[in-house]
């Protein structure tokens, strides 16, 4: 159902309070305003997460202990993992989302644009909690993200406070995946039916209906975690008649599904942004939507491949194998896809293209450590080594970062109005490629030999691969400033060429053809009419 | 720093300490589970690296030839339904290819039956217990500590070998007889791993789980805790010991032995220097982690024991504290890993070492008294 929306009532820039200043961004309801703060706000958190990072690698740079104590190493490695997964990474995609969903679509605004604002200003109530929970009695929570219980029940009120955060965050996801659903499904331009939305938008809405299914999962987990720490229950403790693996299959029956969660959106700007280069329209529509569909079933039928040493009997062991092995399937007919589109295109490889085509060639490398993982006795060896560290950071650094790196770049000129600086951009692309693989390819190494994951010392034959990727770490961190330079400089010092309406002469979606440079406060009063 | 950070690069790049500097792959496998899982890698990697150069090979081929900038014009095809068919199946039938040899290495894996010897291992934070439950060397039960020395550990003395991979009463089993390993735990989840054997099993407090192998070759072999589990997750690692058939059975005769010398004389009286000697090697062993060589400790987390009320005031309030731990905290109930003669040995210690100078003796009969 779209309806033609009334154009020749007022318009919301003439009312006489409009708020201006600090709280026009405190009481925004505005699409384009909410996407900018859930940006900001993302990459505030990646400088943070980075920072817990190098601090991480600078005490792994040799074995013994010179940094930190072993305590604060685990809040450090558990909070670098929370607040990237939950505080960059999600974030950063709703904001894309967004922004770019009412444009691609046709659409005003979202459906909800009052729940919108509080979707977001949930995001630093819960960020505080966080970072206030290094300076409680005990520390921050230190139990890994992934929490494990009876680890998780032993911690001091760090781990309360993360729970707290945990859910507020898990609020602020489901908020904002029932406005993206409402919005993809009931506001789409006439003509736009569901086969003809561009495919970031098909890739949010799967997206959407992932976290509404399995955030209120996580939410029971970690409830029954705070449950058994202060009023008594047993849920993940034997002695009281309950069991610490019912945390595991819980967790993880929303912890697989969040990867997949982490990456789709992912997929979709990529699925933009390649048409968009090689002047050609994205192969195989129909295909990419079945297997993104594919891909998100299929990831709630694999959960207990992260547990494969717990002691799972066979027959589940045998299963649980094969349903991980299968995801490979669906992803790898994306990646033909898009080999396909590039395929007897005619590229140009400005920035966007460039991070783009480092996503297909770095995620697909952490695709392969995934099909390694999956096979169960190769597991057997691999569970909690640094294998699995150096694949997840692949995908999630290579895959989910690169792609937004590449979004960003994407469609900064829509938003700014302002070129990027190209010269900065492929120093930013470079730099990030050679620095990443310099940081987690050794990883795979140290796992096969046998380093455990989540130690703050190691034994000595671990030495020279922890310090050359400690280098690295410190490259690839320092390359982000000259994002944050160039993203500071169209964005806030509004330095750049004036970026005309449609800079990429492959894009063809709505907000490349039918709105100007930057995007005007309101777009689509009237919706166009999409053949 | 900026000099061990130029030397460390160095010694990175070129000197090449041990051959297990730079290992590239798995360690070598001395069971047959383990050469399985070591082939099972191999053989992924080959797929993999085909279908790497393969899919690679036309992107940047494409890359190449396909830019404007070299004047190619873009085509404008966009589906392909034979194509999607041919590239969903040729994958999937490659994943069968992988699933054949990975199901049969699965199966082997779980099959516990028919040990020879049967240990189980008891994970606590932060140490290993083994405890021989049937087969030879039935009965024989001990701890296994981190013997690697904390002056080590905090740069104050050049490491060691063996640098966090040794302990001071590693497991011992016989070459070529199959063993299977139990796995609890007393806290938290841990997880027993041994790379060269191929098997790691989660310990998880209040259930028993199981694996096995069958060491075909003897040898000295190291794993470690290979699931979080608090503060010394990196510092509770796994020493197997595999000798031959006569080796093993001169070892579980040694032990026997030793077990009987070590019990308990009931009500033995022993000086305050015997108490505190070694009482001094006690702590280092279990408290020093927490409580530091200096007694100092590192709190809130870890009190100083050195001008602690409790190290310096009732005994009775004391001994309680050691054996019974402090529920909510990390400090464990010691009562259940140590004996009456240790606990009075590194109670008596604890009483008289540093700045505490109460001049008490506590005895093994008292510690005993004091169990409840």
């Amino acid at each position: 159902m779209s309806a033609v929306i009334d154009t020749h009532g007022h318009r919301h820039d003439d009312h006489a309070d409009h708020p201006s200043g600090l709280m026009r961004w405190v009481t925004t309801t505005n699409h384009k305003d909410i996407g900018t703060m859930y940006l900001w706000f993302s990459f505030t958190m990646l400088l943070l997460g980075g920072v817990l990072a190098l601090t991480i690698r600078a005490e792994l740079f040799e074995p013994g202990l010179q940094i930190v104590n072993p305590e604060f190493f685990n809040q450090l490695t558990t909070m670098h993992g929370l607040i990237m997964i939950f505080g960059a990474i999600m974030p950063a995609f709703v904001g894309f989302a967004n922004w770019q969903i009412p444009m691609m679509i046709g659409a005003p605004d979202m459906a909800f644009a009052r729940m919108n604002n509080w979707s977001f200003w949930l995001l630093p109530v819960a960020a505080s909690l966080l970072v206030i929970s290094f300076f409680v009695p005990g520390g921050a929570p230190a139990a890994g993200w992934t929490m494990y219980a009876p680890l998780s029940t032993q911690m001091g009120p760090g781990m309360d406070l993360g729970i707290f955060a945990v859910h507020i965050m898990g609020a602020s996801s489901i908020m904002g995946s029932i406005n993206i659903i409402t919005t993809i499904l009931n506001m789409r331009a006439p003509g736009m039916t569901l086969m003809k939305m561009p495919m970031f938008v098909w890739t949010w809405l799967i997206t959407a209906y992932m976290l509404i299914a399995v955030m209120p999962v996580l939410a029971g987990a970690i409830t029954m975690v705070l449950a058994d720490r202060h009023l008594g229950t047993s849920f993940f403790n034997a002695a009281g008649g309950g069991d610490p693996v019912m945390f595991q299959h819980i967790f993880w029956f929303f912890g697989h599904p969040e990867v997949y969660i982490m990456i789709l959106p992912a997929f979709g700007i990529i699925s933009q942004v390649i048409p968009a280069f090689a002047r050609k329209p994205l192969f195989g529509y129909a295909s990419m939507v079945y297997a993104t569909s594919s891909i998100a079933i299929l990831s709630f039928l694999v959960w207990a491949h992260h547990m494969f040493t717990v002691g799972l009997p066979t027959a589940g062991l045998l299963f649980f194998m094969y349903a991980t092995m299968l995801i490979a399937v669906p992803t790898g007919v994306k990646v033909f896809n898009w080999l396909a589109t590039m395929w007897k295109g005619s590229m140009t490889f400005e920035t966007p293209m460039l991070f783009a085509v480092g996503f297909l060639f770095v995620f697909v490398i952490g695709g392969f450590t995934g099909l390694m993982l999956a096979i169960m006795p190769v597991d057997v060896q691999l569970q909690d080594t640094y294998y699995v560290v150096a694949h997840f950071h692949y995908v999630l650094v290579a895959g989910s970062l690169f792609a937004i790196f590449a979004g960003t770049y994407f469609w900064i000129p829509k938003w700014t109005g302002r070129m990027y600086d190209e010269t900065l951009g492929k120093w930013h692309f470079w730099l990030s490629l050679v620095f990443f693989n310099i940081t987690f390819f050794p990883m795979h190494f140290l796992g096969l030999a046998g380093m455990p994951r989540r130690i703050p010392d190691y034994a000595s034959q671990f030495t020279e691969f922890n310090m050359i990727i400690t280098v690295g770490a410190f490259g690839f961190g320092l390359s982000q400033l000259l994002f944050l330079y160039t993203v500071l400089k169209c964005s806030v010092f509004g330095k750049g060429d004036k970026a005309p309406a449609r800079p990429w002469e492959g894009a063809d979606t709505l907000e490349w053809t039918h709105l100007p440079s930057p995007a005007p406060y309101h777009s689509f009063h009237e919706q166009p009419v999409v053949k | 720093m900026l000099g061990r950070l130029i030397g460390g690069l160095l010694l990175a790049l070129g000197t090449g300490r041990a051959s297990a500097a730079y290992r590239l792959n798995f360690q070598p496998p001395v069971t047959r589970i383990a050469s399985e899982i070591y082939d099972l890698h191999m053989l992924m990697m080959y797929v993999i690296i085909a279908v790497f150069c393969v899919v690679f090979g036309v992107m940047f081929y494409s890359i190449y030839a396909h830019r404007k900038s070299v004047g190619h014009k873009a085509a404008q095809f966009h589906e392909n339904t034979t194509v999607e068919i041919i590239w969903t199946a040729i994958p999937f039938l490659i994943l069968l290819g992988m699933a054949w040899p990975a199901t049969k290495t699965l199966i082997a894996f779980k099959d516990t039956s028919s040990p020879d010897i049967t240990i189980k291992a008891t994970g606590y934070q932060w140490k290993w217990g083994y405890d021989y439950i049937k087969g030879d060397g039935e009965g024989i039960a001990f701890l296994s500590n981190l013997a690697t020395p904390q002056d080590q550990i905090h740069n104050l003395k050049p490491k060691g070998e063996n640098y966090l991979l040794e302990v001071d009463n590693p497991l011992v089993v016989p070459v070529g007889k199959k063993v299977r390993i139990l796995t609890t735990a007393n806290d938290v989840i841990h997880s027993f791993w041994v790379p060269a054997f191929g098997i790691k099993q989660d310990a998880i407090p209040g259930f028993v789980r199981d694996t096995w192998f069958k060491a075909d070759k003897e040898g000295t072999y190291r794993g470690q805790c290979a699931e979080l589990c608090g503060k010394d997750h990196g510092f509770m690692p796994i020493v197997v010991e595999v000798v031959s058939q006569e080796k093993y059975a001169l070892w579980v005769a040694g032990q026997k032995t030793n077990a009987a010398a070590a019990a308990e004389v009931p009500n033995k009286q022993w000086s305050p220097d015997e108490l505190k000697a070694k009482g001094e090697k006690v702590y280092a062993a279990n408290c020093v982690a927490c409580h530091q060589a200096t007694g100092k400790g590192l709190p809130p987390a870890f009190p100083a024991l050195d001008g602690s009320k409790i190290a310096t005031g009732d005994k009775a309030a004391h001994i309680d504290r050691v054996l019974n731990g402090k529920p909510g905290t990390a400090m464990a109930a010691f009562g259940k890993q140590l004996s009456d003669t240790e606990l009075a040995a590194v109670i008596t210690y604890e009483r008289n070492a540093w700045g505490n100078k109460t001049g008490d003796a506590v005895q093994p009969a008292e510690v005993k008294a004091a169990r409840k």
